[in-house]
């Protein structure tokens, strides 16, 4: 039993850690989120050239050849700055999809792309009418000829407006909610019949609302095989979820450090605020809740590996606390620092606001005790 | 013990439900947020009311009350939820009214209450400062008598609609020896003084509500102190009692979660209506019957309060269970709208015209309007300085 860190790892974290520290300040965060773009294409290629966008890929496809733990490292020291760059949606989800179920030509055309920071991806998956269930699609993907036809909506797809290519899910069998039946397709965003409206969202990123209207896609563009694409999806997405867990807690660990920090310093009746018992208690519970997700987080990125039972319960179980944990956290975090809590001034409120966003990416709370439930 | 109406009572309620059916305006019906009211917008509904006699019902007649029972006002605060009118500004006839027509002298009501009832004359607070949140007493925006008249120097914060303000009620000391509660006085001031400065504090949400108030030789006529220098804490004391009984709010809540069951019947999981998911549902029950158990104790402390007790430090419960009610029920409606809720919906300064919000009407602004009502657990007296007083002055910890 060893929790430690190997040495590339430990020099991996120091790498973030420098390139965030000297580049990625709260202040600069908020002008990148303001900006026209809305992300720094220059700091995309210096990740490209730190080998952050290589890091979970195998050697052979031109990557590090690290895995779960890494991804883990980088996303905890991207949560701890807020950082909005499409790191999960290119590099784990996209990459996961090329990784997990990509054909040899397909690895071997579109990695090096996402390793060299040339093609920034995202995952377009969600429909107004599905929730949180990955099977209930009304976007169809109907044979024609050797390829398909691409009809259909998506909905908020985060990182969509920076993005040159897509990974869609589509019914190509089936009811609208069945198992069977979905499809997992390369889309590029420029191809015809695909149009987007692009906004901003509450935690400082971006997203588009997706339509595709008769887009015409070759063969080579499924990923996988046809019809049973569902169990793809969501080995893909169970390790986005163990890459959200580690942003997660990395957000939470900031916050629990801002907080007592301010409550050692701010005055109130004479006394600094965090001699009160009441607030000493509930610091620990913030304390606590972030201890529990880090395991947690762990957890789920050792097992993110594992056969398909194990792996969803180490997910949803992951996704179950962080959710509540996220949440009592980043509650607590604005409660104790007062109003300057509620300011927009403060960084507290967007790692609050990230921490509540995350519970929705990907099923919150609920949907993944049902899912948790039924995996036992 | 009865709690069914009269016949006189249901006369009443049909009366004015019939009056807001009628007088209500469009204009505000046609609202999608409150954020982006105008301040005549804001005032409108206010004017109204005024017009018709019934804008201060919780006023002595004398000063422009209504004359209603509890019972009568109860039922109006119901229509006015049910109808959903837009929320009355609190600051003129909520806090300082009281303390005015309480604590002031003959000619301060004849001069400022009018004001406050007509909505001629917008107020704001001046409390809080950056170093006296919780700790009020601790405040340090002095007043120094010259003449006939004070200067003030000083700074306020999270002063709300400060930006629309005519006239502001500030604490400021008036001696610098005495301990605080014994040091501190209370005076109105005409925003249009030379020497105030109002700055915007954006809130998370992205709202503009807060802003700052530097007050530098400000000089205002010793006419305009409240009762007598350095007695300012116990008029103080009195408004935050009457800030904290109006604070539950209990009549927008059900409003809220009637919102809320819509929403959960309109968003699907696996093709069913949220609202019948057996976990959802049940997180809805538990903040009804929570609400439930707060509108009881609130009529029982109105009942109390109209026989002359009150409203003591029990209002300190509402206050806290009003604002927790409140701040579940958003983050319940934040839930049931599930993807939308990462929408970022621009408040009213900072539209263009270009802004594309997609999504279903009812998901619009909801995570903001969540991240929002956490202000409710600090203002008015943070739900953990409602704790210390209860212990206190409740069970005599």
């Amino acid at each position: 039993m060893d929790f430690s860190f190997s040495e590339e790892q430990t020099l991996l974290r120091n790498t973030v850690q420098s390139f965030l520290q000297d580049k990625y300040d709260f202040d600069t965060r908020r002008k990148i989120v303001a900006s026209d773009e809305g992300f720094r294409r220059d700091y995309w290629q210096q990740f490209a050239e730190l080998g952050l966008l290589a890091a979970p890929f195998s050697e052979e496809m031109g990557g590090l050849g690290g895995g779960a733990i890494d991804t883990m490292i980088i996303m905890e020291e991207f949560g701890r700055h807020l950082v909005v760059e499409p790191f999960l949606e290119t590099v784990v989800l996209a990459g996961g999809f090329l990784r997990e179920g990509g054909s040899p030509a397909q690895q071997e055309e579109l990695i090096p792309g996402i390793i060299g920071g040339e093609d920034i991806w995202t995952f377009a998956y969600a429909e107004p009418q599905g929730r949180y269930n990955l099977a209930d699609l009304k976007t169809t993907a109907k044979k024609d000829g050797d390829g398909f036809v691409l009809n259909g909506y998506k909905c908020v797809v985060l990182a969509a407006p920076w993005a040159d290519k897509l990974v869609v899910t589509a019914r190509t069998s089936g009811g609208q909610r069945d198992r069977d039946g979905v499809t997992v397709f390369i889309v590029d965003k420029g191809a015809d019949g695909v149009s987007t409206r692009d906004y901003p969202t509450v935690d400082g990123r971006r997203a588009s609302e997706i339509t595709f209207e008769n887009v015409k896609l070759g063969a080579d563009a499924v990923i996988g095989e046809v019809d049973k694409g569902l169990p793809l999806v969501e080995k893909v997405t169970d390790q986005a979820i163990a890459a959200l867990s580690a942003e997660a807690i990395g957000g939470m660990k900031e916050l629990n450090e801002a907080t007592v920090e301010y409550c050692k310093t701010r005055k109130q009746f004479g006394v600094p605020i965090g001699k009160f018992q009441v607030l000493q208690h509930r610091m620990v519970d913030m304390f606590m809740a972030y201890e529990q997700s880090v395991s947690m987080t762990y957890m789920v990125n050792l097992k993110v590996e594992e056969e398909e039972a194990e792996r969803k319960k180490a997910a949803s179980g992951a996704k179950v606390q962080i959710g509540k944990a996220g949440r009592f956290v980043g509650q607590q975090a604005v409660q104790l620092h007062g109003g300057m809590g509620m300011t927009d001034e403060l960084s507290v409120g967007h790692y609050f606001k990230r921490l509540t966003m995350i519970d929705t990416q990907f099923g919150n709370v609920d949907h993944h005790l049902k899912r948790y439930s039924s995996a036992a | 013990m009865d709690m069914s109406f009269s016949p006189e009572e249901i006369a009443f309620r049909d009366e004015v439900r019939a009056f807001i059916a009628d007088n209500y305006p469009q204009e505000l019906r046609d609202l999608k947020t409150r954020g982006d009211m105008t301040k005549e917008q804001i005032l409108m509904w206010h004017r109204i009311l005024y017009k018709k006699g019934w804008i201060a019902p919780h006023w002595p007649v004398e000063y422009g009350g209504t004359g209603w029972s509890i019972t009568q006002r109860y039922i109006w605060n119901e229509e006015c939820a049910r109808a959903e009118t837009t929320p009355l500004l609190p600051f003129g006839l909520s806090m300082v009214g009281p303390v005015i027509y309480t604590f002031g002298n003959e000619e301060q009501k004849k001069r400022f209450l009018p004001g406050i009832l007509s909505g001629d004359d917008w107020w704001c607070q001046g409390y809080s400062e950056p170093g006296a949140g919780s700790d009020l007493a601790s405040l340090r925006t002095k007043a120094v008598r010259e003449g006939d008249h004070y200067i003030i120097n000083g700074s306020k914060t999270w002063t709300t609609l400060a930006q629309h303000a005519d006239w502001m009620f500030c604490l400021a000391k008036t001696d610098p020896d005495a301990k605080a509660q014994d040091a501190i006085s209370f005076f109105l001031i005409d925003m249009k003084t030379p020497g105030i400065t109002v700055r915007p504090i954006i809130t998370m949400d992205g709202g503009h509500e807060v802003n700052e108030v530097f007050l530098e030789d400000v000089k205002v006529p010793a006419e305009n102190l409240i009762g007598e220098e350095n007695k300012g804490w116990t008029y103080a004391k009195f408004l935050l009692g009457n800030e904290r009984s109006g604070i539950a709010g209990v009549a927008r809540s059900k409003k809220a979660i009637e919102r809320l069951k819509n929403i959960a019947k309109a968003e699907l999981v696996d093709g069913e209506p949220l609202l019948d998911q057996e976990e959802f549902s049940t997180k809805i029950s538990e903040v009804e019957i929570d609400l439930t158990a707060l509108e009881f104790t609130e009529l029982r402390t109105l009942a109390a309060e109209s026989k002359g007790q009150g409203p003591g430090p029990e209002s300190s419960i509402l206050k806290i269970k009003g604002t927790e009610i409140q701040q579940r029920i958003t983050e319940l409606t934040l839930e049931a709208v599930g993807h939308y809720g990462f929408v970022y919906a621009p408040h009213g300064h900072e539209r263009t015209g270009n802004e594309y919000v997609p999504g279903p009407e009812y998901a619009a602004g909801q995570s903001q309007n969540y991240f929002n009502m956490r202000k409710t657990a600090i203002y008015g007296g943070s739900n953990e300085i409602q704790h210390n007083i209860i212990a206190k002055m409740v069970l005599g910890l």
